[in-house]
């Protein structure tokens, strides 16, 4: 019984920290301008949409990987699952969700854009150690 | 002998431990966060100490499983100073360290009266069930702990990306394990899945740690109840 209740609190505790710790993530990256490349690779070019989060991870798995980001990264692609989840069932029930659900999925893709960017300036410093060399 | 995922997760389970450590001295953060950095250094050397039993005994052996569980259990007592420190950032203005250094005391105290009560009454099973019921109960407190925590920072006004970031994947961490313990508690039918689990798990702290310190400046800002508000 006792143990039944820690499960139920603790998913429900652990799905609000979640949920608040990814959008701590994107929060951050919301701050940082994309540069015109960027941009234009992506076709972000004012509001990122939920539509191109797919095809910018795409690109991002395309870019040599980085340790240090791949645990936000997965956090943020589960994130951008679990408002896919909300969007195609409470959204139904509660519209005003569905503009709260697409403006996220919109935050998402632009935290996967800034990953995009940070692995192509990795990739270039990577590369020109290399010509160094 | 563990098999090669096994290696390779407690591989990058320390490795991410050891980088919290760089990380934080490297931008020079470590005396802000002092004890968490030396709560991963301790992480490191219970890593080290667990290899040298799984190499030793092996997997499966009773003394591997004693020194996993017990292991984590002090870890996680380490971890509640850890807290406790956090507790007196956020709380620095109401200069409550003397009260947060208290409230530390009274909890360890009470956890430590709590699982001699529980030893007691289990002696006979110490290895099986009770070190799972105590390790459940003391993450279970420490989720609840920083679950006021982030209530003490949205009540506060904390701005500092960096403390909200640690504590956010703190609680992230605390109900994951707490979770799994109530589950491997409910169903222990499921214990060859559990460590393996709790395994993956653990590599999220270090990795949310690492990647905080690495990349979020000690200056950055971040408004905490637009995190947790739905806006319209």
């Amino acid at each position: 019984m006792m143990a039944a209740f820690i499960f139920v609190v603790s998913v429900v505790i652990f799905l609000q920290f979640f949920v608040f710790y990814c959008r701590s993530l994107i929060a951050v990256s919301a701050k940082q301008p994309l540069s015109p490349e960027v941009q234009e690779v992506t076709g972000i070019q004012r509001a990122a949409s939920g539509d191109d989060f797919k095809r910018v991870m795409q690109l991002l798995h395309l870019c040599p990987e980085r340790p240090e980001d791949r645990k936000g990264i997965q956090a943020v692609g589960a994130y951008f699952q679990l408002l896919n989840l909300v969007a195609s069932t409470v959204a139904r029930w509660i519209p005003s969700t569905k503009s709260w659900t697409d403006s996220e999925r919109g935050h998402c893709t632009y935290f996967a854009a800034i990953a995009l960017e940070r692995r192509i300036s990795f990739s270039r410093e990577m590369l020109a150690q290399q010509m160094d060399s | 002998m563990p098999g090669t995922l096994q290696l390779l997760v407690w591989l990058l389970c320390t490795l991410f431990e050891i980088a919290v450590i760089v990380c934080a001295l490297k931008k020079g953060v470590f005396r802000r966060y002092a004890l968490l950095s030396i709560y991963m250094g301790a992480s490191v050397v219970v890593s080290l100490a667990r290899f040298r039993v799984l190499t030793g005994y092996g997997y499966t052996s009773s003394q591997y499983v004693y020194v996993y569980y017990y292991s984590d259990a002090l870890l996680t007592i380490f971890l509640y100073f850890a807290l406790a420190n956090l507790y007196a950032q956020v709380l620095s203005e109401l200069k409550a360290e003397r009260h947060v250094r208290f409230a530390t005391l009274f909890l360890l105290a009470a956890t430590a009266l709590f699982s001699y009560g529980v030893v007691h009454e289990a002696s006979t099973r110490l290895i099986s069930r009770f070190v799972v019921e105590l390790s459940q109960n003391l993450y279970f407190v420490g989720l609840v702990v920083t679950y006021i925590l982030w209530g003490a920072i949205l009540k506060m006004r904390e701005t500092r990306t960096q403390l909200i970031q640690v504590v956010l994947s703190l609680g992230v961490y605390f109900s994951l394990f707490a979770a799994d313990y109530a589950l491997r508690n409910l169903y222990p039918s499921m214990r060859s899945i559990s460590i393996p689990l709790q395994q993956v798990i653990g590599c999220f702290l270090p990795l949310a740690w690492a990647y905080t310190f690495w990349y979020i400046p000690e200056d950055a800002r971040t408004v905490p109840a637009r995190l947790a508000t739905v806006s319209r």
